[in-house]
């Protein structure tokens, strides 16, 4: 048998090639949300973007098995750089997605080359100790970035030059969903790839992998750009949405809370990190409305119940159930 | 030359705080393999009861010390024994998300209870008067939390070198199936361990509550800082911990005097760089 109807052989046997299910509830859902909530475009908007940087750490974390707490960074970058750009080059918004997505991939390049060497707690710290000198630069630098009171100023052109940015934010909520469609459009393919596929080995077993010839360090720093890459992407939505940047786009609970909505889903799968996002963000802002000052109960208990009883995620809750009836019967 | 005593004697101080907090995380995350994002937690709790024994009801600050400290390692105990021997089994991501989620319900607990705002320990008014050492004029605080991280340093020496539990406890650091295959008791040594260090937090969070305040979101604020003393100490090794504690003090008070604009930015670049050449921490040689 040839590499090539080997490497076949394996993706069609994977799960996620075959369907395109995720793709068309992805649209109905939106399309269904749209309709039935027209007040909280807003807020939809937001779980669409936390969805585009969640699935990205999906690349990294679900596929590739790299554990890191710094997320925020290729997301805080691609803000700063979306919003510099509109701001001093262009209003143009796919311009400055342009621009978020490269931002993203060069801080994670060059941090990459030295994170994708460390594992377990130092890659974790590591992570954390970037997103921190980022943070404290994008505060410092006042003359660039704003500092404390945050980059304001940023308007949009219309994208394409024909769909102007409204106030109810209609246009904003269907670019980022645009966005997410195509970016876990291509995702599928890429984590069906051969590429993808060597991602999956190395979590398994890196060791394995270096055996039969894989660089497994330049795969992980080139999963590192992509995820960064798409992370900034996300940022950069953020930014020309909310016209505003701040030095939060840094936050460690925002890495932290990435994490979260990925393994409350379900890791490498993709879908599930969109699950995880759109359960997460509803939970906080339901709880955040009931109770402005106590809803990290909610979010804690969240967390731990997943941890404890469901650490597959969401996604695996249909499998656990009908193992449940079975045993009954 | 003041500048530098001046450093010196704050970044000690500094460290020494980081020191006690740090101490029983890394012999926690050495012993257990567990990447524990809570410890902080036991600080806070500490340093909370303290504030409600010392303002709401003016018990005076050893009595509302002692009683914090102990207060906190009876939570522990059972914190333990129900929650993090089940945590000790899992797999790295899920241990750091496990804690996260303890994180969180301890800062809403503190914020239920005693809201968001700054938590003070009222202290005995001669803690802030100043003492003249002969070359250099410095509040009591600071003497005393260097003398009593100098205490807690040798009582974990004699405890770890010299007694029978620090002879289980070293043998189980190093492997604990043989340990626990030489009839050494593991499950009780982790018990005495996190209790021990989560007692130590507390006293570390109560007597550092000059430099790093207390308020709920106490545990994520400082976390951080935390784990970088296990990392660069090296998991499990106590004076990897000290000798950590005391420099990263140092290296942070002075950056926080020569470059104030910078010193947050040098402090974790400097990390970054020890932490690329050294990943096992400052004693260990990457294998």
């Amino acid at each position: 048998m040839s590499r090539e109807s080997t490497i076949d052989n394996v993706r069609t046997s994977l799960p996620i090639a075959k369907t395109h299910w995720p793709l068309v509830f992805l649209t109905l859902g939106a399309c269904a949300a749209f309709l039935l909530f027209p007040y909280d475009l807003g807020f939809m908007t937001r779980i669409l973007i936390m969805m585009v940087f969640v699935i990205s750490f999906d690349l990294i974390l679900g596929y590739a098995g790299i554990a890191t707490l710094g997320h925020a960074a290729m997301y805080g970058c691609g803000a700063y750089a979306a919003g510099l750009f509109a701001v001093h080059i262009s209003p143009d918004p796919l311009l400055g997605l342009a621009s978020g997505a490269a931002m993203g991939a060069l801080i994670a390049f060059v941090s990459g080359l030295l994170l994708m060497r460390a594992h377990g707690l130092s890659l974790l710290m590591l992570s954390i100790a970037v997103t921190m000198v980022l943070q404290e630069i994008a505060s410092k630098a006042r003359d660039v970035t704003g500092g404390a009171d945050g980059l304001t100023g940023i308007s949009m052109g219309p994208i394409l030059g024909v769909f102007e940015f409204d106030f109810i934010g209609k246009t904003a909520y269907w670019y980022a969903f645009c966005a997410l469609f195509v970016i876990l459009a291509l995702l599928r393919i890429l984590v069906a790839s051969p590429f993808g596929l060597a991602l999956r080995g190395i979590k398994d077993s890196s060791s394995r992998m270096r055996a039969i010839g894989t660089p497994v360090y330049w795969r992980k720093v080139t999963a590192y750009v992509i995820a960064g890459a798409i992370a900034g992407i996300a940022g950069a939505l953020s930014a020309q949405i909310t016209s505003l940047v701040s030095v939060e786009v840094f936050n460690f609970a925002l890495s932290a809370e990435v994490m979260v909505m990925l393994v409350l889903g379900g890791s490498g799968r993709l879908y599930g990190a969109l699950i995880g996002t759109l359960v997460f963000m509803t939970v906080h802002h339901v709880a955040a409305s009931i109770d402005p000052f106590n809803w990290l109960f909610a979010i804690g208990f969240m967390v731990l119940g997943i941890v404890f009883f469901l650490p597959d995620g969401l996604i695996s809750l249909p499998k656990r159930i009908r193992r449940m009836i079975g045993a009954v019967r | 030359m003041t500048i530098a005593l001046s450093i010196l004697v704050d970044g000690v101080a500094y460290g020494m705080i980081l020191f006690m907090i740090s101490v029983g995380l890394s012999v926690t995350m050495g012993l257990m393999r567990i990447v524990n994002l809570a410890h902080g937690g036991f600080a806070l709790l500490g340093g909370a009861f303290a504030h409600v024994l010392t303002v709401w009801y003016s018990v005076p600050f050893i009595a509302a010390l002692a009683i914090s400290v102990t207060a906190v390692t009876f939570l522990a105990i059972p914190l333990e024994r129900l929650v993090y021997r089940r945590i000790y089994r899992f797999g790295e991501l899920e241990q750091v998300l496990a804690t996260i989620g303890i994180v969180f319900v301890v800062i809403a607990g503190v914020n239920l209870f005693l809201g968001s705002t700054l938590l003070p320990i009222r202290m005995p008014p001669e803690v802030s008067s100043p003492v003249d050492i002969g070359f250099k004029v410095l509040p009591l605080h600071r003497i005393i939390v260097i003398l009593a991280g100098l205490a807690v340093v040798a009582a974990l020496y004699l405890l770890v070198e010299q007694t029978r539990f620090g002879i289980y406890l070293r043998a189980a650091v190093d492997n604990q199936d043989t340990a626990a295959s030489l009839g050494i008791n593991t499950s009780k040594v982790y018990l005495a361990a996190f209790a021990l260090g989560a007692a130590l937090a507390a006293i570390g969070g109560i007597l550092g509550a000059e430099l790093l305040p207390i308020e709920a979101y106490y545990p994520l604020r400082y976390m951080v800082l935390f784990l970088i003393v296990v990392a660069v100490g090296g998991l499990g090794s106590i004076v990897g911990s000290f000798l950590a504690a005391l420099s990263l003090g140092i290296l942070d008070t002075a950056g926080r005097y020569l470059l104030p604009d910078m010193g947050t930015i040098f402090f974790f670049l400097a990390i970054t760089a020890l932490l690329a050449v050294r990943p096992n921490g400052l004693l260990v040689k990457p294998s």
